[in-house]
């Protein structure tokens, strides 16, 4: 846990000035950050505004994902809009139901931006504005999809009520009690946001951007509000990040068509296997983990499964940080992206020592398996061509 | 007049490529170690206990989930793990993740795979689309014939309420295991087939038991994007051998991102919705005070389908909380010759995953040119025109109501179990006939 706080605290303190967290304590509106490259993707800062509407503790919020603050009757398709959005690294607009810590329902505009890195185009920071609704909105009930709900045209329902009716089955209508608005709701199942709401996000987070492209500026690792370069090789879209993130185990993925061969994804698991800090093994070859006792003709195997574009399974002498040695059982397997083509290596490894055998859960081996197949999945998925949904 | 047509079977087991030669083989192991008496003596497998949720919301609490980690996660570690290990074993007919997809530029972002290689050897083969209910044929290829090895594990309700793990567990014959078995023809990553009380021979036909574990893999899985999926006989059911369908993709799919428009709500909570700006008419259920409540609801409209001959497809999202319900008649169509040659020359059949538009292509060419117009002509010719689906409807309804009626009548009644348990069973062999009797019975009774 200590660790992953330490990141929060980086997440901020890397890309900007030390008064950053002061500075955006300064903007009176209801907003988080979240960072996607933190497995679990993380809240890394809370605004005043924010907590007070939520009405939990900044400790209750930072480190956890946004999603704690939905609840029964959150919509599934808003959630979904949302988690698309992050998916294809765009922003989103959408009316949400969250939940305060009292448990009670709220309803709100929810307007969130990818923040990019200026140098290499990636998502450094996720911001979402929380305007509250006020409720005195128009509603339109019956209808879950907020934009255009009010257009529908009542034919729909009117003759499908009309056909279990003409079979006079009085009954029939008083079981079903068809008059859903005769029942009272406790809170609307749709909510419209104003023009006034809308404004307001926007200016919002135009604020909080020129906040943080200022703080940037000052640590001249600059960030913007649009992409303006496109990542280049080696990199790990946001989306991939956040998949690869839920992953507990140990592995690392290796971009077998950069030059050497180098890391461009090392899990948590890993760095807590090896001692490793993470930006002293991305962008590295995998030899970092490679001693005086490694077994060349290991690695050699190690070499021709890549080339051959094949699984393996080996036992190997490795390397911590502080020159500690280990057996490692290492899977390596070739993941394809959703061309068909393959765009890494996974390798996830196991310390020989610590495989336990309790009998209750599941095999180590099933364990690097499984690992190798959601890395499969993250991969193949988060390479769809995304672009096409509306934004 | 009896209505059949042509098609390449998928093939889902190693084992259905043989059936042809297929004889009856007596006990002491036919050699394939299958699931049949002759080799399912002191077999193992793993055993997956799931721990029974009542509510339908507990998963998403506010306060999020006090529960402590289960001893295995279900869907990362167990079905992903066994899964991979069944394709480095070699088990399946190719390798999906070397299939090219892509989602189609539109509103809804049709998803396109091309797949070449799943249709591949299998000559077409006669299918009768007429009848949805057909006896199970123990002469045919079923579940109990495939190999152990294509089996992951068994699924079944935890008896003391915690999720339980059981690497090796003895197949417990009495009592016919459910077991989550993979596809060898699978369209994406861990595409599994979860079949129900195996040894028991069900042909494929939804009940409420069945259709409940159904539900309840969706929600142990926990993930939005590990769908279920369930065919009839007449919409592209090719076994029929009661099973369901499972992958993992992690996009939304197009029917999921449709609108809807909200019909009632039943007095358990369960609410029910109508389609809109979809190519193919369906229902949507979702909500209910239980994921029982919710379960019983869509069983009863597929019942009633079945009952009335009604082809359908059955799509699990959002982890069992939302479940669309889409009768067809492509198949009719297709055996009436009233479907284009070029939508046929496609040879996309329109199942579960194709309706939800995840669209499975043969040939290159549809692949390239595949496009949000494409997707959208073929799936209107798989929808019921709308006089048809407000028929339909109304007797879904018809049978939702019952089901009720029921449920209110024996709210009063003290001992309620047993009684259920029996106007269900009627309820269930008379709903052939619409309008039953036993409807204005029960209301009497009130
Ligand atoms: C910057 C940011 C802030 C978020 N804030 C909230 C929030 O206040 N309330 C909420 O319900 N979801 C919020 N979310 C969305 C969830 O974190 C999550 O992305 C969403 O539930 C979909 O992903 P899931 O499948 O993990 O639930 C936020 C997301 C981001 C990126």
């Amino acid at each position: 846990m200590d660790s992953k706080l330490r990141l929060i605290q980086q997440s901020l303190n890397t890309r900007y000035s030390e008064w950053i967290r002061e500075a955006l304590d300064d903007l009176p509106d209801n907003f988080t950050i979240t960072d996607p490259s933190i497995s679990g993707h993380p809240i890394v800062f809370a605004s005043r505004g924010f907590l007070k509407m939520s009405r939990y503790s900044r400790e209750e919020v930072i480190g956890q994902n946004g999603k704690i603050f939905q609840g029964p009757k959150t919509n599934p398709r808003t959630v979904m809009e949302i988690r698309e959005a992050i998916r294809e690294e765009r922003g989103v607009e959408v009316s949400l139901l969250n939940y305060r810590k009292d448990g009670t329902p709220f309803w709100m505009l929810f307007h969130m931006r990818p923040v990019f890195g200026k140098e290499d185009g990636r998502v450094i920071h996720f911001v979402a504005v929380q305007v509250p609704i006020s409720t005195k909105q128009r509603r339109n009930g019956g209808v879950s999809l907020s934009e255009d709900g009010s257009g529908l045209n009542e034919v729909v329902f009117g003759s499908c009520r009309k056909e279990v009716d003409s079979d006079s089955l009085l009954e029939l209508r008083r079981v079903l009690s068809l008059d859903s608005g005769s029942k009272v709701l406790d809170i609307e199942e749709t909510c419209k946001a104003s023009d006034f709401e809308e404004r307001r996000a926007a200016t919002a987070f135009n604020n909080i951007l020129s906040v943080l492209t200022h703080c940037s500026e000052l640590t001249g690792r600059l960030v913007c509000g649009k992409r303006c370069s496109v990542p280049g090789a080696g990199y790990v879209s946001s989306s991939l990040n956040i998949s690869l993130g839920r992953i507990k185990q140990s592995f690392v993925l290796i971009d077998p068509h950069l030059p050497d061969m180098l890391i461009v994804y090392a899990s948590d698991a890993f760095l807590r296997l090896t001692g490793y800090d993470r930006h002293e093994v991305l962008g590295h070859n995998f030899r970092v983990l490679n001693g005086v006792d490694t077994d060349t003709s290991t690695l050699h195997q190690i070499k021709e499964s890549i080339q051959t574009e094949q699984a393996c399974t080996v036992r190997i002498l490795s390397y911590r940080k502080d020159k500690s040695s280990f057996w490692n059982c290492l899977h390596l397997s070739p993941v394809r992206n959703a061309s068909g083509k393959i765009a890494y290596f996974v390798g996830v490894q196991i310390e020989d020592d610590c495989k336990n055998r309790d009998g209750h859960g599941l095999s180590p081996e099933m364990r690097q398996l499984s690992a190798v197949g959601a890395v499969k999945v993250a991969v193949r998925t988060s390479s769809i061509s995304a672009g096409s949904s509306k934004s | 007049m009896m209505l059949r047509i042509k098609r390449v079977p998928t093939v889902l087991s190693n084992y259905q490529k043989d059936e042809a030669e297929e004889t009856a083989r007596r006990s002491g192991g036919c050699g394939k170690n299958c699931l049949r008496s002759c080799c399912i003596p002191g077999a193992k497998l793993p055993l997956y206990a799931f721990k029974k949720v009542t509510n339908t919301q507990s998963e998403k609490g506010v306060r999020g989930n006090e529960n402590k980690e289960p001893p295995v996660a279900f869907l990362d570690s167990l079905v992903l793990g066994e899964w991979e290990d069944r394709m480095q074993r070699g088990l399946f007919r190719y390798d999906v993740t070397a299939c090219e997809t892509k989602v189609i530029p539109g509103e809804y972002g049709f998803i396109a795979q091309l797949n070449e290689g799943r249709h591949l050897k299998k000559r077409p083969t006669e299918f009768r689309v007429d009848k949805v209910l057909q006896p199970f044929d123990g002469n045919k290829f079923n579940f109990t014939k495939v190999g152990q090895e294509e089996v992951l594990f068994q699924f079944a309700a935890s008896e003391d309420g915690e999720v339980q793990f059981f690497p090796n567990a003895p197949i417990d014959v009495e009592n016919s295991p459910s077991v989550v078995a993979i596809n060898v023809s699978p369209i994406e990553y861990g595409h599994v087939l979860l079949i129900p009380r195996i040894l028991e021979c069900l042909p494929q036909r939804i009940d409420r038991q069945s259709f409940l574990l159904a539900l309840c893999m969706a929600a142990e899985a926990g993930n939005p994007y590990f769908r279920l999926g369930y065919n009839s006989l007449g919409a592209f059911a090719t076994i029929n051998h009661l099973h369901f369908q499972a992958y993992y993709l992690a996009v939304p799919f197009p029917i999921e991102k449709a609108p809807t428009r909200k019909i009632t709500t039943l007095s358990d909570g369960v609410i029910i919705s109508e389609l809109l700006k979809y190519p193919v008419r369906g229902l949507v259920f979702e909500g209910g005070n239980t994921i029982q409540d919710l379960s019983d609801t869509v069983s009863d409209a597929c019942i009633c389908l079945q009952d009335n001959n009604i082809p359908y497809n059955v799509l699990i999202s959002d982890c069992g909380k939302r479940i669309f319900l889409l009768p067809q008649c492509y198949a009719e169509k297709q055996a009436l010759g009233e479907v284009s040659p070029e939508l046929l020359d496609t040879q996309v059949n329109p199942a579960v995953w194709e309706i939800s538009g995840h669209m499975v292509l043969k040939r290159r060419k549809d692949y390239d040119e595949a496009s949000d117009e494409n997707a959208w002509r073929l799936l209107a010719e798989v929808s019921l025109s709308e006089e048809r689906f407000r028929e339909v409807n109304a007797l879904i309804f018809e049978a939702i109501a019952i089901g009720e009626t029921i449920a209110e009548t024996l709210l009063d009644e003290p001992d309620t179990k047993t009684q259920s348990l029996e106007i269900e069973n009627a309820i269930t062999k008379s709903s052939h006939r619409p309008m039953v009797a036993g409807t204005h019975e029960c209301l009497v009774l009130q």
